[in-house]
This record gives structure tokens, sequence and C-alpha cells, in this order.
């Protein structure tokens, strides 16, 4: 191992792909403290940390990686933690190559400093060595806010009010918390364990979550405003899209989102002592190049089938998916076939998916994503055989509470639009991550949380000239 | 956790359960329906709230034990409590004036009928009600049917009770008596769903069906639950449950729902080894 200053980072131990892709356990297993140690003492220190500036929530990163090379792990964590409450997952699934670690002066000429990892193992110190305790809270302010969904974004916000004294309700449609966190993102990237700790740090917040609870359905965001006194709506961009070509509602093709959910959130990798189950055929295609692409593709080889196919219309390079995961799914044995588009699904006589037919594609202008658009080549189908299809091809804003909320502005597509504070059309109303910007990342559904959060509190105080009537 | 208050079985196998749930008690309307979760191991399913009690805070559930997640369900006790409750989902009913309508269900299929036929009724419409079943004993909620309807119809499969035949034969012989029908809302099985909304098409008859796909989040996050309507693909769960029945492609429904019976017999083994046999298998071994 090569831990020296000024040379490369420690390389992170991992399960083996041949064993991995036989559980569901996390695949990188941490750093040990040595390593962390050491690589903590690479970091320079900088006046100017341009690292900062990569971070959606401005994690004060050379301070806690000080305290790491000093060997004060759970103080690290509790630095990170002012501004971040949830470092043991953001360490695991942040882009860190596209955030934090990107703007890294020794990523110039060399590699830059680990930072998600370095995060990762502070979080799971404090953890592992039940270090975590909640912070100090200060005098109930008497004011109540409800956050609707619990995903990052209303996690985030949730933390932050409770830190401010004001009482937090959490609402949240499904049976479980997190969101992407708990049904979308596999327990292989992010043990559950790790998620129901931070779930728990929160609750210590006096943070309290009410499931079950479907805004729009079981109560209206006019009904919580006149319990509380302001709302965050953090619903996300949880609704699945289709190709919409023929052949789509054959038996064995799921949306990434169905496909994920039984596994994640129902356990159907558990099926039958979990009672939820999944269609998982010998030779799958999933469709698509990010995140949610390369989870399906690899929870598909672990629920046994032996030829996974990733179906891209661009290239690897235009891929969005996070880096490692691109990594970790061909060292699974994940098969890439780039500049190909699904143009139908063909069935048997039962109706079973049995191929996909594809079209080859190229590279035309960039489009209005900045990425090269894929245009379909003339004459170029050809056939896949398959059993099972998944469509990871991005998602769509939630509706229930826009369709359910009067006089709530939302854009073109669907999602809510607010101002440079988080505030919606509606007074009191405040709105961030995935149901503002489309599908986004953790870290920035957390970031516009804490923004909310920071004008909620100044919303709730202002109008009472900061006391509870 | 949802407490069980009351039950009774009111057919072979089919439950009558009063939950609590105060909030859904208030709010839910016609055609609206509950996903629930028996247990930390149970999947998520659809039941349609056939009716509430917004005082006490409790709604109506009723359903048929046919596999691994209705029969847990069947065996809890009053005082037993259901873990997991999400409702009330669904658009509700389009309920206007329509004039004389026909409200026809077919086995449990009658439960979700009976919300909608209020408020047909309330709505001032004339109401003949037809109640399907295979046999006597499985005959549901005819006098709640009798309440509510101006002129009701029994039918069963084997002529042990009532008319002997299917629903579709007893609307034929209402619409051949020359009564002018409006609307018609067929809810059961899917087999009887399609045939009522084939008897109806070419009298133009207005026809609405309710679709039971396999549902897991019952919101629209997952689109397990999509059917075809009129050429376009829908989420039962927000779209519906309720359709235009000329428009729906019932083929793909029926092969939908069937898609994980292999798997779920493999559950009912493993969940009810003692349990008695289901009628298929009476038959096949000569009981
Ligand atoms: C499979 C997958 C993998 C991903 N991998 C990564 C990754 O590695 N790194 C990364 O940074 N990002 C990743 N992302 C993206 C990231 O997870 C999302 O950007 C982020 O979760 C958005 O957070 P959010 O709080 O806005 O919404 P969500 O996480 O979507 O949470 C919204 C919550 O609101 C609930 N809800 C919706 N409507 C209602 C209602 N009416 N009433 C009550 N509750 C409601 C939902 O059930 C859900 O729990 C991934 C996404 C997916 C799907
Ligand atoms: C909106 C909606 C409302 C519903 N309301 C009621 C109700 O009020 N009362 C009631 O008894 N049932 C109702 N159902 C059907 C009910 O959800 C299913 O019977 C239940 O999910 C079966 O689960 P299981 O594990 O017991 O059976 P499984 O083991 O999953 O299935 C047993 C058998 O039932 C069939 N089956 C499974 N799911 C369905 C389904 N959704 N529709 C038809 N057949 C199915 C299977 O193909 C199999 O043959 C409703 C469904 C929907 C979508
Ligand atoms: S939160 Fe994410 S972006 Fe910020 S420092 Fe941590 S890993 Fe980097
Ligand atoms: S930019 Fe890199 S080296 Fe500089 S402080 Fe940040 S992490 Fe350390
Ligand atoms: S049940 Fe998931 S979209 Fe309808």
């Amino acid at each position: 191992m090569d831990t020296e200053v000024g040379m490369g980072r420690p390389p992170m131990p991992e399960q083996p792909p041949e064993r991995r892709v036989g559980n569901f356990e996390e695949v990188p297993l941490g750093y040990s403290p040595e390593a962390a140690f050491a690589e903590a003492r690479r970091c320079l220190q900088c006046k100017r940390p341009l690292c900062i500036e990569g971070c959606p929530v401005a994690v004060q990163i050379p301070e806690f990686i000080a305290l790491m090379a000093e060997g004060k792990f759970t103080e690290a964590a509790r630095k990170i933690k002012e501004t971040n409450a949830l470092p043991a997952i953001c360490g695991r699934v942040c882009p860190q190559e596209t955030q934090c670690e990107l703007r890294c002066v020794l990523g110039k000429r060399g590699e830059p400093i680990a930072i998600g990892r370095l995060e990762r193992f502070a979080a799971d110190w404090e953890l592992q060595h039940g270090e975590v305790e909640p912070p100090e809270l200060p005098e109930p302010t008497g004011f109540s806010v409800a956050v609707v969904g619990s995903g990052p974004g209303g996690l985030a916000c949730a933390a932050d009010l409770a830190m401010r004294g004001h009482r937090v309700t959490i609402y949240e449609l499904f049976h479980a918390a997190g969101g992407v966190l708990r049904y979308g993102i596999p327990r292989f990237r992010l043990p559950r364990e790790v998620l129901d700790a931070e779930l728990d740090y929160l609750r210590g917040l006096g943070v309290e979550i009410r499931l079950n609870f479907a805004v729009g359905r079981t109560a209206t965001v006019d009904d919580l405003l006149r319990e509380h006194d302001a709302i965050l709506i953090a619903t996300g961009a949880g609704l699945p899209r289709f190709l919409d070509i023929p052949g789509e509602n054959l038996l064995g093709v799921y949306s990434a989102n169905e496909f994920l959910t039984r596994v994640n959130l129902m356990h159907a990798d558990l099926f039958p002592e979990y009672h939820t189950p999944v269609h998982c055929g010998q030779n799958v295609i999933v469709v698509g190049g990010g995140n949610v692409a390369m989870d399906s593709a690899r929870t598909a080889r672990r629920l046994g089938a032996g030829h996974v196919t990733v179906l891209y219309r661009r290239t690897r390079a235009e891929m969005p998916a996070r880096a490692e995961e691109i990594v970790h799914a061909e060292e699974e044995g994940i098969e890439f076939r780039f500049l190909a588009a699904p143009v139908e699904m063909l069935g048997d006589d039962e109706s079973w998916l049995r191929a996909m037919r594809c079209i080859r594609t190229e590279l035309g202008e960039p489009d209005e994503t900045a990425r090269r658009r894929p245009i379909p080549i003339e004459g170029s189908e050809f056939e896949i055989p398959c059993d099972t299809a998944v469509i990871a091809i991005g998602s769509r804003a939630h509706p229930l509470v826009p369709d359910t909320t009067p006089d709530l502005e939302v854009g073109t597509r669907g999602y809510i639009t607010i101002d440079d504070t988080g505030a919606t059309s509606r007074p009191g109303v405040f709105a961030g991550g995935d149901i503002v910007t489309g599908s986004a990342t953790v870290i920035q559904a957390m970031g516009a949380g804490r923004r909310a959060a920071e004008s909620i509190h100044r919303y709730v105080t202002d109008h009472s000239g900061g006391e509870k009537a | 956790m949802y407490e069980i208050v009351f039950r009774e079985e009111i057919a072979p196998d089919t439950w009558r359960y009063v939950v609590r749930a105060p909030e859904i008690a208030e709010r839910r309307r016609a055609g609206q329906f509950v996903v629930l979760r028996v247990d930390d191991k149970g999947e998520r399913f659809p039941l349609t709230i056939v009716g509430s009690d917004p005082d006490q805070g409790t709604i109506e559930l009723i359903f048929q034990a046919v596999g691994t997640s209705t029969r847990l369900l069947a065996d809890l006790q009053v005082g037993d409590e259901v873990i997991d409750l999400l409702g009330p989902l669904g658009h509700p009913t389009h309920i206007d004036c329509f004039g004389t309508c026909v409200v026809t269900g077919g086995g449990y299929g009658m439960a979700p009928v009976i919300p909608i036929a209020e408020a047909l009724k309330d709505a001032g419409n004339r109401l003949i009600g037809i109640n399907g079943a295979r046999a006597r004993e499985h005959v549901i909620l005819e006098d709640r049917l009798r309440e509510i309807c101006d002129r009701v119809e029994v039918c069963t499969d084997d002529g042990s009770y009532g008319h002997q035949g299917f629903v579709t034969d007893v609307l034929r012989g209402i619409i051949e008596a020359g009564e002018q029908i409006d609307y018609v809302l067929a809810i059961g099985p899917t087999p009887m769903m399609r045939a009522v909304a084939e008897l109806t098409r070419p009298r133009g008859i207005r026809t609405v069906v309710s679709l039971n796909p396999i549902m897991i989040d019952g919101t629209g996050m997952c689109g397990g639950c999509r059917v075809e309507v009129g050429g376009e693909t829908k989420f039962a769960c927000v779209d519906g449950p309720e359709f235009d029945g000329h428009l729906v492609n019932f083929d793909t429904l029926m092969r939908r729902q069937k898609m994980y019976d292999g798997m779920e017999s493999e559950a009912q083994r493993m969940y009810r080894p003692h349990s008695t046999p289901c009628r298929q298998e009476e038959a096949a071994h000569g009981h």
C-alpha cells in the first residue's frame, strides 16, 4: 500500500467481484484507521481550500481532515455534521469526482484527497464506537414545521430546523423513511444500518416521522398549514419514465423504480421469506446509463441473472453514473453496449418478453444538456434476446402535491417553482430537492433542504416577531 | 399501527373488517382504496374502502382470502393490528345524475360496488343492482344492496340462489326487456368485467369498470400497475382505478395479474403448510 504524503491515495479494500455478486453486502469495505490517518496527512491544508467550493453544502473539508490527521476521528465526524447531517451516506454516494474531489488541488498533478472515503470513515467510526450524541438543542421555539417527503432533502431540512428548536414532523407516504436512499439505492452501496442510524440520529433531535401518510391524499397541504407554521415540500422526482415503444407492457419489463423498490424496500431478494416477489430472468437488459441503470444491473446480477447487459444510446464518456459504479459494474461482469437504443420489445406466445429490437445510434451535435445527441442510424436494427428488461431512463416530478395544492406554481414539466430562498408561490410553503430541480444528487437535495430550513426559520420568526403567539 | 375493531366472515373465505384509521375515514370518497401491509415481511396490496365511520374513526374493508397476503390478513383477530395502511388512494368515482344505472358486482367485486352505488343513489340516479356469485353461500351484501337500489336481481353460476347464470345474462335480460339503461358499473373478476363491457359496447351504454392490477406503492411511483386503455398506457393507481370499460385492454390486464402466479404458490406452500388445500387441488385429489 502506498500511503506516503504526496503520493496516491490508499486503495479501498473491497469485496472481490466473484464473491460479491452472490450477496447484497456492501462492496467497498472502508478504510482502516491507518489508511484514513495516512490519507488525512496527505491533505495540504490549503489556505484557500478549493475543495469546499465543490461541495454543495460546504463541508469544512480541511478542518475535518486536520482532526483526522490528529487521530480525532469522532471530532472530525462532528465537524462534518455541522454542515452535513448525513456524512455516512454522502461519503458513500456523492459523485465526489465531479464535486469536492474535482476541485482538490492535489488532483492537478496526482490523485485528489479521497474526501468521500475520509468522510465515510469518520462517520462510521463515530457510529461504531457508540460516540454519536445528539447535539444540545436550544429551547423549543414553539413553532412547528411539516416536511413532506423523507428523502435526503427532507431529512436535511428537518435536522437543521430541529437544531434551531422548531418542532418538526416529517410526512412520508411509504412505510419506511429515506426516500431514494431506502427504495432506490441498493444496500450493497448503502447498507440499511447506515441509513437507519442516520434516521435514529434525526429522531434523537426530536423529529417525528409519520409514515403511511400521502400528502395530497391522507391530508392536503392546506390541511397541514392549519397545524403547522410552515411546510417544506421535498417529494422528489419518483415517477418512472418509460420508452413509449411497442411491447413495453409485456411480462418481464420493469421500470427501474419498480425493480429496485421490490428488492430494496420490499426485500424481494429474500422471497418467499419476505412476501414480495420479483421476476429476474437469466438474460437481463437494462436501458440507461446513470446510477439507476448501474444499480439495476448490479441488482439483477445479485438476483442470479447469468448475463446482464447495459444498453446506452451514447458512449461511456457521456454516462452520467458515478465513475466508481461503472467500474464496479464492469468488474461484476456486466456487459455494456453503447450507441444503441431500443425500438421494440418482442414477446412470446404467453406475452413474456423474449427479445429487444434495438437500433444503432451515432452522436450528433450537443443537446441542451451539453451532451452529444444520439441519432438513430437508419436500417441498423438488430435483436438481443432477453427475458427481463429494466427501463432506467430517468424520472418525472411527483404530481400528487402540486395537483392537490391550489395556486402552487409549477414549471412546464411539473417541477415546483421556487425563488432563491426556496419559497414557492404559496406563503409559508417552501420546496427543495428533486421536486424542484428534477433528478439530481443526494447532496444537492440536502443542500436545498438546508437552504430551505434557513428560509423557513426566518419566515416563522419574522412572521411573529420572533415569538410564538 | 391500525387496529382491527371488528371482523366477521360474511361468506366462505370472504371477510368484513372494520379497521381504525381516522384520517382515512374522514376523507375517503367512493371508489378509493387503501394499500396495506399485514406484517413486516408482508407485501403491499390494495383493498377498496367499502365504507367508513368518521365519528368512530374506522373504515370498512371486505376481502377474499385468495393468497399469502389476504390469508395472513384473514388470520388476524379483533385487537390485532395491521402494520401499515395508506390511503385514501386513487381518483374518487366520477358521480353524476346519469339516469338509470345498473350496478353489478361479481364475487368480492360486490364490495367495491357498494360505496359507488350509495354515491350514485345520493346523486339522484335510479339504481338496478345485479349481485352475482358462484353459489348461494358466496352471495354477499345482498341486504345492503337492496337498501340502496330500486331493484335488485341476484344470480348464481349454479342456480342455487336467484337466477341461474352470469350477471351478463341478467343484464342482457334487463336490456332486452326494454329498460333504458344510461350507465353500467361492473366490478369483479376480470373476465366478468370484460363480458359486461362486450355486452354494452354495441349498445353504446356508458360502462365503468374498476381495474385491479398488481400494485406496490399505489401512488404512481413504480408503474407496476400499468394498464392499456384506449391504446395508451395508464397507471391504475393514480389514473384510475376506474376506467371506461369499452377502452380497456383486458387481455394485458389478465396476463399481468398472473405474472407472479408460480412464485406465489411457492410462497403459499411455505406459509400455509397445514392449511386446507385450495379448491382446484381438492378436485384434483378427488376429495
Ligand atoms: C436508483 C438511484 C440511485 C441513485 N444514486 C445516487 C448516487 O449514487 N449519488 C447521488 O448523489 N444521487 C443518487 N441518486 C439521486 C438521488 O437519490 C436523488 O437526487 C435524491 O434522493 C433526491 O432527494 P429528495 O429528497 O429530493 O427526494 P427523494 O429521495 O426522491 O425522496 C422523496 C420522498 O418523498 C416521498 N413522497 C413523495 N410524494 C409524497 C407525498 N405526496 N406525501 C408524502 N411523501 C411523499 C417519497 O416517497 C420519498 O420518500 C440516485 C437515484 C436513484 C433513483
Ligand atoms: C384498486 C384495487 C382494489 C381492490 N379491492 C379489493 C377488495 O376490496 N377486496 C378484495 O378481496 N380484493 C381487492 N383487490 C384485489 C386484492 O388486492 C388481491 O386479491 C390481493 O392483492 C391478493 O394478494 P394475495 O397475496 O392474497 O394473493 P396472491 O398470492 O398475490 O394471488 C392469489 C391469486 O390472486 C390473483 N391476484 C393477485 N392479485 C390480484 C389482483 N390485484 N386482482 C385479481 N387477482 C389477483 C393471482 O393471480 C393469484 O391467482 C383490489 C385490487 C385493486 C388493484
Ligand atoms: S458532502 Fe459530498 S461533496 Fe460534500 S465533501 Fe462530502 S463527499 Fe464531498
Ligand atoms: S483542496 Fe485538497 S489538499 Fe487542499 S484542503 Fe482541500 S482536500 Fe486538502
Ligand atoms: S402501484 Fe406503483 S405506480 Fe401504481
